[in-house]
């Protein structure tokens, strides 16, 4: 019991962070149908942006909650204006082409954005400042929660709460989910769709590198190259919860995160080795594309031609 | 008002339309009829900058349009129900008419114009919460017109209104047609259904493989053995 509950907290935890960056790559590709492969680098920019607020803004020397929310905000903000500007410089000059010149265009960003990084930060690990107090609480037995993974469940879940509210409830929000359905309409309601278009990145973007800096504070240690396997587990999540619905991006991460600690926990007792953790996502997108390529919540739409 | 000069499209190396001159006054109702891929919906596509001109132009008011981004077609004052309706299947009605306001920050003026399109179409009211992919053919049209006179257009373009809609209902969108035309918006229709278009507008112009072939008041080529053989079924 105690190591099931252990595994579960585990398990939403890195969850939480895998929901967060799938709700980008779900985002996107409402509307460009378009997989954004740099998405998980955007991940690992959020981390970085944070180590550099912390560290110049002194925040890592006095660590504050005032200085966790702003290294927050601000690493965001630098994902989103970084998002926007890989939107508008690399994908809006191809998006006219096939769809798979955009997307090889994403696996060569995603390539640029990383050995970048691993040129002007060197490619070693470094560590990243603890911006809050983190200690262990006891729930029962050996179970435990700690006060960072406390922090990413209620920091993701207002993140969600307010994009739900920003999707649904603003104008920017209804023009976007009316772009994802009809590009061409909403251009005849006046909606400038290049604008939508950077929106859509500047959030998803800001999103991922929430999931960066909150992933720093559970696991101080963060390198170029981090991005990788967190970004491709997130695309499975989306995959999982179906790729262009926004509450199925929540689930899948859930989902894929508890599915691997579990594997962590459990694994063992029916032969598969803990270190198999990283196979479990890759073996459950088999399974989708094989039962339900639609995905968990995603409806079986024809694609447009 | 509208002006098509010598206006040339072609999709790669199809030539979709081929020198096309076609004006519309301010207060008439213009219709284009034509067959199944005579390049009725390819010639809308191109006044609202959805396709560019090879050759020739399209005037707005005097202002040269051939070139602008479509987003900014609305603000001047041209907006369109688009062939095939086009309306947001997964926003609800209320949202449609909401992205048909897009443009406008009125509040007040935005919330009267949405009874008055609720009044026009009644049953647009009754679905307000619901999903518009959720509503019939006949509802969706309903819901794309009202959705166009959202921005208080003065030229107001219609993409085959009556398209796989009962009797019934393409009536009542000509009815329809005629109240708005009496609001003083200027409309430009696209119909396969030649009869009722004739019969609901005062100009007509006659499309046929990307080409004009014939031209005139509504009435007389209504009455025009050619038009009555090919288009009107007599």
């Amino acid at each position: 019991m105690d190591t099931f509950v252990q595994q579960l907290i585990n398990g939403l935890t890195i969850g939480s962070i895998y929901a967060l960056i799938a709700l980008g790559y779900t985002m996107v590709y409402g509307i460009l149908r378009l997989i954004n492969f740099a998405h998980g680098d955007i991940y690992m920019v959020g981390a970085y942006a944070g180590l550099f607020l912390a560290t110049s803004l002194g925040f890592a020397a006095n660590p504050s909650a005032f200085g966790f929310v702003v290294t927050l905000v601000g690493s965001m903000a630098i994902a989103a204006a970084m998002g926007m500007a890989i939107e508008r410089f690399a994908y809006r000059p191809v998006r006219k082409f096939s769809k798979m010149t955009t997307l090889i265009t994403a696996i060569g960003m995603s390539l640029l954005i990383e050995y970048l990084f691993v040129f002007f930060f060197e490619g070693k690990p470094r560590s990243f400042p603890q911006l809050l107090p983190n200690d262990n609480i006891t729930l029962f037995g050996n179970a435990t929660i700690s006060t960072s993974q406390i922090l990413i469940f209620v920091v993701s879940m207002v993140l969600m709460v307010i994009l739900q509210y920003i999707i649904y409830k603003t104008k920017i929000g209804k023009a976007m989910r009316a772009v994802s359905f009809n590009l061409n309409s909403a251009k005849l309601m006046g909606i400038n769709t290049d604008f939508v278009i950077a929106f859509t990145f500047a959030l998803g973007s800001a999103l991922a590198a929430a999931g960066g800096v909150l992933t720093a504070q559970y696991n101080p240690k963060i390198d170029p190259l981090m991005g990788i396997i967190t970004g491709l587990k997130a695309f499975v999540a989306a995959v999982l919860g179906g790729i262009g619905n926004i509450p199925g991006a929540v689930l899948g991460g859930l989902l894929i995160g508890a599915a691997e600690t579990m594997v962590v926990g459990y694994g063992s007792y029916i032969g598969i080795p803990s270190t198999y953790r990283d196979a479990v996502a890759f073996a459950i997108l088999i399974l989708v594309l094989l039962l339900r390529p639609a995905g968990l919540l995603g409806s079986n739409v024809q694609e447009k031609v | 008002m509208l002006t098509l000069e010598n206006v040339s499209v072609s999709y790669g190396a199809i030539e979709a339309l081929t020198d096309i001159n076609l004006q519309v006054n301010q207060g008439e109702v213009v219709t284009l009829i034509g067959a199944n891929g005579a390049g009725k919906t390819t010639t809308l596509r191109t006044i609202t900058s959805l396709l560019s001109p090879r050759e020739g132009r399209v005037m707005f008011e005097g202002k040269e349009i051939s070139s602008i981004a479509a987003h900014k077609l609305l603000p001047m004052g041209i907006a369109m129900s688009p062939e095939g309706r086009g309306v947001f299947a997964n926003l609800s009605v209320r949202e449609n008419l909401e992205m048909g306001a897009y443009i406008r920050k009125d509040k007040k003026e935005i919330a009267d114009d949405m009874e008055k399109g609720f009044l026009m179409f009644p049953r647009l009211k009754e679905r307000e919460q619901q999903k518009a992919g959720t509503l019939s053919g006949g509802e969706q049209q309903m819901l794309a017109m009202v959705r166009a006179l959202m921005s208080r257009p003065r030229l107001l373009l219609l993409d085959e209104p009556s398209l796989g809609l009962a009797p019934l209902v393409v009536h009542r969108i000509f009815e329809a047609i005629d109240e708005i035309r009496a609001g003083g918006t200027t409309i430009l229709l696209v119909e396969q259904n030649a009869n009722a278009a004739l019969h609901h507008s005062d100009r007509a112009y006659v499309l046929e493989t990307g080409r004009i072939v014939m031209e005139g008041d509504s009435k007389q080529l209504a009455a025009d053995p050619r038009v009555k053989e090919a288009y009107l079924g007599e």
